[in-house]
């Protein structure tokens, strides 16, 4: 997608103009002040990851002998290598890929599912239509912390346990991602599915040749959303997967931590901690430009 | 090409009827203007040919067969929406050519299609661009195009023109009528604009809340309406109505239409009635002078440009030919 052309009509910004309405202008020492507070609050932030990145790069032995270091040490690859490729309990190269299919899973399947189930309450008129709706919103209230039993014992008498059908199932159905679809729907104009029809596209065709294109944007920005929600998934993966090989690299950084007197190996944790949190940055970054758009307008 | 013909048809939202049956046969290539003020019902009755409405009671019938129950794209018709209803995210030549696709046309025909179209429709430099890279003028085009390229029997428009600036409605109007004449299709044009629709139509029907008031020639509707609607509706400054009795006219009308152009001003005494001159409007071509009668009737009267406009304010007198006068009975129908 090209951006679009800038305005020809915009007058080049000079000295001393009137800023548009609604912008306000910082100047001198409020520019500053500004700045620094910012400066400061990304440092708050920042400051825990940097100390993982740093505990990432050292030995076991410097990490637990105080001061804790602040720079980075000449272990880097040496820490990446053990946790990529034997990890604690499972290697993290495969919990990395277990996290990617399963919020990869979650985020394609809530959008499959909510943009069809939109489209149908949108534009099909079938009884019970407005109570459907209504059920599909109450759903926001059952979040997976609520009905985690019953959905625990569901999925068991499937025999999902252990299974990446077993992750991503139960968490695919979404609202949130329904009503937003659907207030897109409610705002293309009824005469575009009219004139489809004249042209002779039937229900179907028209959602795939007309409707999902003029979503792309929204369907970006929500997998952006739905992919970081699958990602950091915690409790159900905890409980649902018994075996090593099906851990989640969120819940896998928990398991390694010791249980009774064993060492823990902080350099590799940590690395794994700065691998896990890799994927969702990349796909916010990589996805930034479509997820504002998305976001913020709607071609019509 | 096709006939369409209406028989009584009548629609219904809910309890409240809105269509009161109307009837009306379209002879092939002919060109019908639907034309009322909003609210009328004249879309309604054109989706319902269309097939977007469906026909609470009466009949549609395309060239003889009924098409009530026929899905819109089963009816050979293309449809021209007011705001275009363009696809945002195709480029022109997919905009036309969505249609055909659908219809499984081979893609070496419709690109020539398309490009014949385009052609006709001065559209061709744009066939890459999307729709948001148009001007007014040029979606208007393209939504015609997607019409063309279907070759339908009947082309349906619905206000196609009232998104468009003044001075282009004008252009695309005689575009729309050389149009249809070379393609030669009957075409059903919904308006509000009663200028549009002595322009362009063959035969008009005037919608009045619901019912056909008149079907005719523009011409004959403008010269012989048949109810006090339509001689109030059509024309440009419209009929001034008059009291009949204080005339003294007989055959029990209650009231007397007068058009503009057909008053004279005389000399106070002379007249058939006195008035007093409100303003005058300079147009160039013509003059409106506005005046009031003593009993407090607002009448305008059109004069050439060359006549000698009267001074605001002065006492003037009326006058008209006898069979000029259109008389009306207390129902509004033409006495």
């Amino acid at each position: 997608m090209s951006r679009p052309p800038r305005k020809a009509t915009e007058p080049p910004r000079r000295r001393g103009r009137i800023p548009p309405s609604g912008m306000v202008e910082t100047r001198g020492a409020g520019l500053w002040l500004t700045h620094a507070g910012l400066i400061v609050g990304i440092a708050f932030i920042f400051f825990p990851i940097w100390l993982a990145f740093v505990a990432s790069t050292v030995s076991q032995a410097e990490i637990v002998h105080p001061p804790m270091p602040l720079w980075p040490g000449d272990q880097f690859l040496a820490n990446y290598r053990k946790a990529l490729v034997s990890g604690i309990n499972a290697p993290v190269a495969l919990m990395l890929f277990n996290s990617a299919v399963m919020a990869i899973g979650i985020a394609l399947g809530k959008i499959a599912i909510s943009i069809l189930s939109a489209f149908a309450i949108v534009y099909f008129r079938f009884p019970f239509r407005q109570v459907f709706f209504w059920l599909i919103f109450l759903t926001l209230m059952l979040p997976v912390e609520v009905r985690i039993v019953p959905t625990y014992e569901v999925v068991a008498g499937f025999g999902m346990l252990n299974s990446y059908s077993g992750l991503i199932l139960p968490l695919i159905a979404s609202a949130t991602a329904t009503f937003l679809f659907r207030q897109f729907f409610m705002t293309v104009p009824d005469e575009l599915a009219e004139a489809a029809r004249v042209d002779g596209a039937r229900p179907m065709r028209f959602f795939l040749d007309i409707l999902l294109p003029m979503s792309r944007t929204n369907m970006a920005a929500l997998f952006v959303i739905l992919f970081i929600y699958g990602w950091n998934q915690y409790l159900w993966p905890l409980l649902i997967t018994t075996d090593p090989s099906m851990n989640t690299i969120v819940m896998g950084i928990k398991q390694m931590f010791p249980s009774g007197d064993d060492i823990a190996d902080w350099p590799v944790i940590m690395a794994t901690s700065i691998l896990a949190m890799l994927p969702p940055v990349i796909v916010v970054v990589g996805m930034q430009r479509l997820f504002i758009r998305g976001l913020v307008e709607s071609e019509k | 090409m096709a006939t369409v013909t209406l028989r009584d048809v009548r629609k219904s939202f809910g309890r409240t009827e809105v269509i009161h049956g109307v009837d009306i046969d379209v002879a092939d290539g002919e060109f019908i203007v639907i034309v009322g003020p909003s609210g009328c019902g004249k879309s309604t009755l054109l989706r319902m040919v269309a097939g977007l409405e469906t026909v609470t009671e009466g009949e549609v019938l395309i060239d003889g067969a009924r098409v009530n129950e026929k899905e819109p794209m089963d009816r050979d018709i293309a449809m021209v929406f007011q705001n275009y209803a363009l696809y945002p995210h195709m480029s022109v030549f997919d905009n036309m050519a969505y249609g055909l696709k659908i219809a499984k046309v081979p893609k070496a025909e419709i690109r020539e299609r398309v490009q014949v179209a385009a052609k006709l429709l001065q559209l061709e430099p744009y066939l890459g661009r999307k729709p948001r890279e148009l001007s007014g003028g040029q979606r208007q085009r393209v939504a015609m195009g997607r019409a063309i390229v279907r070759k339908p029997a009947v082309f349906l428009f619905d206000e196609p023109l009232s998104n468009l600036d003044a001075k282009l409605r004008v252009q695309m109007r005689l575009e729309i009528k050389q149009l249809q004449r070379e393609l030669g299709v009957t075409a059903l044009y919904v308006t509000h604009d009663q200028v549009e629709a002595m322009t362009l139509a063959d035969r008009m029907l005037v919608m009045n809340a619901g019912t056909a008031d008149q079907i005719g020639a523009p011409l004959e509707v403008y010269a012989d309406p048949r109810t006090e609607f339509v001689a109030g509706f059509i024309g440009s400054p419209p009929t001034n109505f008059l009291d009949a009795g204080k005339l003294g006219e007989t055959g029990g009308a209650a009231r007397m239409g007068m058009r503009p152009e057909h008053i004279r001003i005389t000399e106070p005494g002379a007249a058939r009635v006195a008035a007093q001159v409100l303003y005058t409007e300079l147009l160039g071509a013509e003059t409106l002078v506005h005046t009031r009668l003593d009993d407090g009737t607002l009448v305008t009267i059109r004069q050439e440009g060359a006549a000698l406009p009267p001074k605001e304010g002065a006492r003037v007198g009326l006058t008209w030919q006898a069979e000029d006068e259109m008389l009306f009975g207390g129902d509004g129908l033409r006495v």
